[in-house]
């Protein structure tokens, strides 16, 4: 089917890749029952705030856990993890449990980190899911495009370039609904361009995407030096302001976090929905998915493929520019240079592991989005590591995925093939 | 292909199979093969002239002109001329060609006007030549290499640390320690990919983009440790490389010797790829990795080879950069060396002939856009945009077929396997 | 439905893929449509169902002229086609298969599994065709798939079915129960364009036969007039020898000893389960079976391109279970591999770099790692020569050859080696008669000169003209290995079902 199939020796891989995953699952059992068990005095208690600040109509008391007996207890729960995986493998949700293991360890690492004292939880569940926001966006990209057979690795130029011009269009309009709209279209042109070249001229799509993603790093880098540097009130659009909902928002915990957020949050939640609904209980999704899966099929039965696929791609766009239009009207409130650190790929890492589909993909967003926020954080609580290892946790996270999810996974058959109607 | 001669024939013709009927078939199958043709096959084997040095220059031709109607529609006289287009027609045209005129002649003069000029484009040239050449490189492997960013990084470090913490040796001696540790730092850095390749089937484009974020970041952190860091400042400055390589061009320029090494570089890969048995199995795996392992190749053993060379190639690209023009290793000190790696490999059809002649291009580019922006303040990313320009065109030589209404080639241009490997 | 072809003529590039073919289906028939590979059938077929559009000539339904633009009017216009290559998504359910285009929505586009689910197993019981609606397809037996095929042209109220090839995928017994569905359709009224090369087919139940050579119509006939031999040689333009000549065979030492192998497939399943056998010098072993009951792992381990999970591959005595190809190549055996674009050749290469994929870095081609390319010009030179390869250069990419042509290149490689063993795996699929004849002559020749032979084949024609002994695979076992003198054609299709000896003794 593809280049490494037959590199690797046919057959025989998924049970070396189960132990693997036990064998990992182990050592994080061992690293959180020795590292954060062991390493901590015994007494000391962690202290988790559930309270966001300001008013709040039920005010919820802080976790207070003893944290070497947390640590134990969590260590226990990941080398059951490990020993179930190892004696008789989890098949095919081995990919959810890690990432709840992974979840687990982070958990443990927080209770080790926050001995003797205190911290916010909440604050860390709010700043996840918004740096999540953009990776999740990246990754519906991705599962627009793949999902009708176009693999889309300019995610990440669609981001920067919805990033730039929600700033710079948000900017001379002075209206951040017009700068959300210009970062949508600009990520649909390029969605257009990439569809052009792989549909139409056929150029290897991973190519093209790259070509796509240099020349968004081109223009914005080279717009951006030539106009907002020099002109900054072309580059201060504001941003949207967090949108309390009625009731829900006072719901404990899960209330102001998921509740207390900007349209970017609200936005994201609905595609999410929306999107997994569309690709499977609809005629647009079984559609979709024949053309990614089958063009040859789809065609026969009289699904028009290439349209399919130019209107996914272009879908893709929309998505990624949409989320490109967070980091400067939702988060930062400005442009900066390659801002994106990334996101694209790591969006692309998420659909990956979340197996080509919505809310697998949220899932893993969410993960990567903890790892994102985590160095924040983690530096307010003074945790004796380099903060420049911690700004190297979401790549390397993205890394152990794509090198551990994708024997598992199975994207769409005709995912990256061109399709020339006979 | 010059001989179109029939191969002369003895032994007696099959009773039956009469010509139309295996013309028939050898139709289908070159069509087939039209699908299959790869980047490596493209640059190496069965391509025209045109393939390799028509579409190339005009794709640059293209890339310019673009790039001339971007500094066109970024530049206020021209801006304000077009505004007023049906006032006065003409002169909105002539105020564009002037700006166009003056920024390309202030870039050409300012990379070719002098012998000074010409040093320095060399200079320039000379990392974009060991990039070019490492992405080529991983090309004709089948390979797509994105990661010679960080390739040079890693060599960076490795080459910096043996530049200046070997004191006392003859200078010849710590010239060449430094140009092998480079190649170790980047081939290290490099086999990463390769191994986790062979290893996983994860795909190399997404773990070397994000080992180029690693990379950067480890190098900020090991800048700031005692070992590297240069004990009279305070911003992340390394020790310096007290050795360079000798100016053999003379004093009166800064070329040195590093730019013969380069050439010798690009020579022995161009050996390597074309003559020997590895350089064949190389390009075999490339082309159709289940063929070469069904031959007794192997495919697993060529992908980590192939990138630790890749790699180290790179890696030496530092270390010409640590012996000739910035002796400390800094945060900025591959300054899109690897990106341009990627232009230049495509546009040089990943041979090193093509890849010293891309590199000069680059470097004309590079370093005739300081003048560009000393003389008409646009900015020197205009280079990137340009660089991006050419990459697409030269990824879609279809695109630069349409526009010029050539005659379709024998080869498509890329082609790297499809979909996610695995 | 009367569907009639007139003057249907297609032209490409220096090729008359159709010259004036003119073909009539009766409502209620069943026409099969003979011819060997690259006769036009499918050419026909494709403009039949607007994949293509004909140079000249028309389609009439009813006797009304009709224009297809595309598959969708063809479909309209009331023809299924069952492609033979399945048009099936294998990870949707049969429904969502059946559906596909035609789907049943409630508010917002959402679909109505439910109704169509429904309908579906409505057809499939007014037909006998036993197609269970919820099932994902990548887990139905192939027969079972192409029955859903044929429902998903019923679906769409198919009035004339194409089936290409259908029985090319089927065990002997799978054939019997498609020619049962076949009739119970025409019973209904449906007509069937049964396209096929296999002769005994067509006589057993076609009502009338369209012979296709090179493009043109050779006749029409009907079972009860004509016979195997007059088809065959209406086909293939000759008196065709249905057989082999061949001297018995002079077997010898064994050369391979498979002993208890178990191996795994792609998707970890086991594939070959438990195989024991030998193959001796000058023999050869034909391996019968439908395709995918594990040949291909078997084959692949043996060749060491897949990791056997347990068992013993002995070569001239030599354990090479878990060896990697090379190993296994170095120790004298050549491998005629199934899918050949994909393992046997690397399409953008010469034919001279084709012709030394592996043995490119052993003297004379390299001294040390560097190459002697004079020297590989030469060999090719010789082996294009005594191989019969017909190529423009040997400088061409080997892509730009014909499929016999490229067969003969992986064959010339194999054979112009020093070896013990010869692995042929499909060694004569989708290939021209004259190709076919020439790659059996040289097995047969390499069997007399002392080597062994390992041959795969679903083809039981193959099989039984150049065996010396069969060995017959049923889900990845091996489940009776038969001198070729006592084997008969119901015999081995009988164990290529999984039926037991007893019962292909009492139907020999």
């Amino acid at each position: 089917m593809t280049v490494t199939v037959g590199a690797l020796a046919r057959g025989g891989v998924s049970a070396r890749r189960e132990r693997a995953v036990g064998i990992f699952l182990l050592l994080l059992a061992a690293a959180v029952a020795f590292g954060f068990g062991l390493g901590t005095g015994a007494g000391l208690d962690s202290r988790f705030g559930l309270n966001p600040g300001g008013e709040v109509l039920f005010k919820v008391p802080d976790l207070v856990v003893p944290t070497r007996v947390t640590a134990y207890v969590l260590g226990g729960v990941l080398a059951f993890l490990a020993g179930v995986q190892l004696t008789r493998g989890f098949g095919r949700r081995t990919n959810v449990v890690l990432g709840v293991s992974v979840l687990l360890f982070i958990l443990a690492f927080l209770t080790w980190a926050a001995r003797g004292g205190g911290f916010n939880l909440l604050g860390m569940l709010q700043s996840t899911l918004r740096a999540s926001v953009p990776i999740t966006f990246g990754a519906l990209s991705g599962v627009l495009c793949e999902r009708a057979g176009v693999i889309n690795i300019a995610i990440e130029g669609m981001l920067l370039s919805g990033a730039f011009m929600g700033a710079l269009v948000g900017s001379v309009a002075d209206n951040l609904w017009v700068g959300l709209l210009a970062g949508a279209m600009v990520g649909a042109v390029l969605g257009w361009m990439l569809g052009v070249l792989a549909i139409r001229y056929r150029v290897d799509q991973i190519i093209a995407g790259t070509v796509i993603y240099l020349l968004a790093i081109g223009m914005t880098s080279f717009l951006s030096a030539r106009f907002l540097q020099r002109n900054q009130e072309l580059n201060s659009p504001g941003r949207f302001q967090p949108i309390r909902v009625p009731f829900l928002s006072d719901v404990p915990v899960l209330g102001p976090v998921v509740f207390h957020q900007n349209v970017f949050v609200y936005l994201m939640l609905f595609l999410v929905l929306a999107i997994h609904v569309g690709l499977f209980y609809t005629r647009w999704g079984l559609r979709v998915r024949a053309v990614g899966e089958h063009p040859r099929a789809a065609d026969t039965v009289g699904i028009r493929v290439l349209f399919t696929r130019y209107r996914n791609v272009v879908l893709g766009g929309i998505v990624a520019g949409i989320g490109g239009a967070y980091f400067t009207l939702g988060s930062v409130g400005r442009f900066d240079e390659l801002m994106t650190g990334g996101r694209g790929f790591i969006g692309l890492a998420a659909m990956i592991f979340g197996r080509w589909n919505p809310i697998g993909a949220f899932g893993a967003a969410l993960v990567f989005g903890f790892a994102d926020s985590l160095q924040v954080r983690l530096s307010i609580l003074q945790v004796p590591i380099p903060s420049e290892f911690l700004l190297m946790a979401p790549y390397l996270a993205t890394i152990l995925v794509v090198a551990g999810a994708v024997h598992r996974a199975r994207p769409p058959a005709a995912d990256g093939k061109p399709y020339v109607k006979e | 292909m010059p001989d179109r001669e029939e191969v002369r024939l003895e032994g007696p013709a099959p009773p039956v199979a009469p010509p139309e009927e295996e013309g028939r078939a050898a139709g289908e199958e070159v069509a087939a093969a039209a699908e299959r043709v790869t980047l490596a096959a493209a640059a190496v084997r069965g391509v025209g002239w045109q393939e390799r040095f028509v579409v190339p220059v005009l794709a640059v031709v293209v890339a310019l002109a673009v790039g001339a109607l971007v500094i066109v529609f970024t530049s206020e006289e021209p801006l304000r001329e077009w505004a007023g287009f049906f006032r006065d027609p003409l002169e909105a045209l002539r105020a564009s060609g002037r700006v166009v005129a003056d920024a390309y002649l202030a870039l050409f003069r300012g990379a070719l006007g002098s012998a000074n000029a010409l040093s320095e484009t060399l200079l320039v040239a000379i990392p974009l030549v060991y990039t070019g050449l490492s992405v080529a490189f991983g090309f004709r492997a089948g390979l797509f290499n994105i990661g010679a960013e960080g390739q040079l990084t890693a060599g960076a470090i490795l080459a910096s640390a043996a530049g200046f913490s070997l004191t006392g040796l003859p200078g010849p001696l710590v010239v060449g320690a430094v140009v092998l540790a480079g190649f170790v730092g980047g081939a290290l850095w490099g086999a990463v990919p390769g191994l986790l390749k062979a290893k996983t089937g994860a795909h190399e484009v997404i773990t070397t983009i994000m080992l180029n974020f690693v990379a950067g970041f480890l190098a900020l952190y090991l800048l700031q440790t005692a070992f590297f860091r240069r004990p009279d400042r305070l911003d992340p400055i390394s020790k310096p490389v007290l050795e360079a390589f000798p100016r053999v061009f003379g004093t009166g320029v800064r070329l040195h010797a590093g730019f013969l090494v380069a050439l010798l570089v690009a020579a022995l890969v161009a050996w390597v790829l074309n003559r020997t048995t590895v350089g064949f199995e190389f390009q075999a795996v490339g082309a159709n990795p289940d063929a070469a392992r069904a031959a007794g190749m192997s495919p697993t053993r060529t992908f980590v080879v192939v990138m630790a060379l890749a790699g180290g190639i790179a890696g030496m690209g530092a270390a010409n950069q640590l012996l000739g023009v910035t002796p400390s290793l800094t945060p900025g000190f591959s300054s899109g060396f690897g990106f341009d790696g990627i232009a230049i490999a495509l546009l040089g059809r990943a041979r090193p002939a093509g890849v010293v002649a891309a590199a000069l291009l680059f470097g004309i580019l590079r370093n005739g856009s300081r003048s560009l922006q000393a003389a008409t303040q646009i900015p020197v990313d205009i280079v990137t945009v340009i660089t991006a320009l050419v990459i697409l065109f030269v990824a879609a030589p279809s695109l630069v077929r349409a526009i010029f209404r050539l005659r379709r080639g024998a080869g498509r241009p890329a082609g790297l396997g499809v979909g996610w490997g695995p | 439905m009367r569907l009639e072809l007139r003057g249907i003529t297609k032209r490409f590039p220096g090729v008359l893929a159709n010259d004036h073919v003119d073909l009539t289906v009766e409502e209620g028939e069943i026409h099969a449509l003979l011819g060997e590979n690259g006769a036009g059938k499918t050419t026909l077929m494709n403009i039949l169902y607007g994949l293509y559009r004909a140079d000249a000539g028309e389609i009439l339904i009813d006797g009304r002229p009709v224009q297809f633009a595309s598959p969708r009017d063809a479909i309209a216009a009331g023809l299924g086609m069952v492609h033979q290559h399945f048009m099936l998504i294998p990870v949707f359910t049969v429904t969502e298969n059946v559906v596909l285009g035609v789907e049943t929505t409630g508010p917002l586009g959402l679909l109505d599994r439910r109704r169509a689910a429904g309908k579906v197993r409505e057809i499939s019981e007014r037909y006998g065709l036993e197609v269970p609606p919820d099932a994902l397809v990548e887990e139905l037996p192939v027969g079972v798939q192409q029955r859903v095929e044929i429902v998903k042209a019923l679906y769409r109220n198919a009035e004339v079915l194409i089936l290409d090839e259908p029985t090319a995928v089927l065990t002997p017994q799978e054939t019997e129960e498609l020619f049962e569905v076949m009739r119970s359709l025409r019973a209904a009224g449906k007509s069937i364009i049964f396209i096929t090369h296999k002769l005994k087919e067509v006589l057993a139940v076609a009502d009338r036969i369209t012979v296709l050579r090179r493009g043109r119509v050779m006749g029409t006939t009907t079972p009860a007039e004509t016979s195997e031999e007059e088809l065959a040689s209406m086909m293939v333009g000759r008196a065709v020898e249905l057989a082999v000549e061949r001297a018995p065979a002079q077997a010898a030492e064994p050369v391979l000893e498979v002993r208890d192998l178990v191996v795994l497939d792609d998707r970890g399943q086991v594939a070959v389960d438990g195989v024991s056998f030998e193959v001796r010098a000058g023999e050869i072993l034909a391996v019968a079976g439908v395709q995918g009951n594990g040949q291909t792992e078997l084959v692949e381990a043996i060749t060491g391109l897949r990791p056997a999970v347990s068992g013993s591959v002995r070569i001239l005595g030599r354990e090479l279970a878990g060896a990697s190809p090379k190993q296994v190549l170095r120790a004298g055996v050549a491998h005629v591999p199934e899918d050949r674009q994909r393992d046997g050749l690397i399409l953008d290469f010469s034919v001279a770099d084709n012709l030394v994929l592996n043995t490119f870095d052993v003297p004379p081609f390299a001294r040390g790692i560097v190459r002697d390319e004079r020297a590989v010009e030469r060999a090719a030179q010789e082996r294009v020569a005594a191989f019969d390869v017909r190529t423009s250069s040997l400088r061409a990419p080997v892509a730009t050859l014909s499929g016999g042509n490229q067969q003969k290149v992986i064959v010339a490689r194999e054979l112009s080696r020093p070896i013990r063993l010869l692995v042929a795996s499909q060694p004569t699929r989708g290939l021209d008669v004259g190709s076919v004849e020439y790659i059996h002559r040289r097995l047969l020749e390499k069997r007399d000169q002392g080597v062994a032979v390992l041959m795969v084949s679903v083809e039981l024609d193959e099989v039984l003209a150049l065996a010396d002994r069969i060995a017959v695979m049923y889900r990845g076992r091996i489940v009776d290995v038969l001198p070729a003198a006592e084997a008969t054609r119901e015999g081995v299709g009988l164990l290529m079902a999984g039926g037991s000896l007893e019962e292909a003794a009492a139907s020999a």
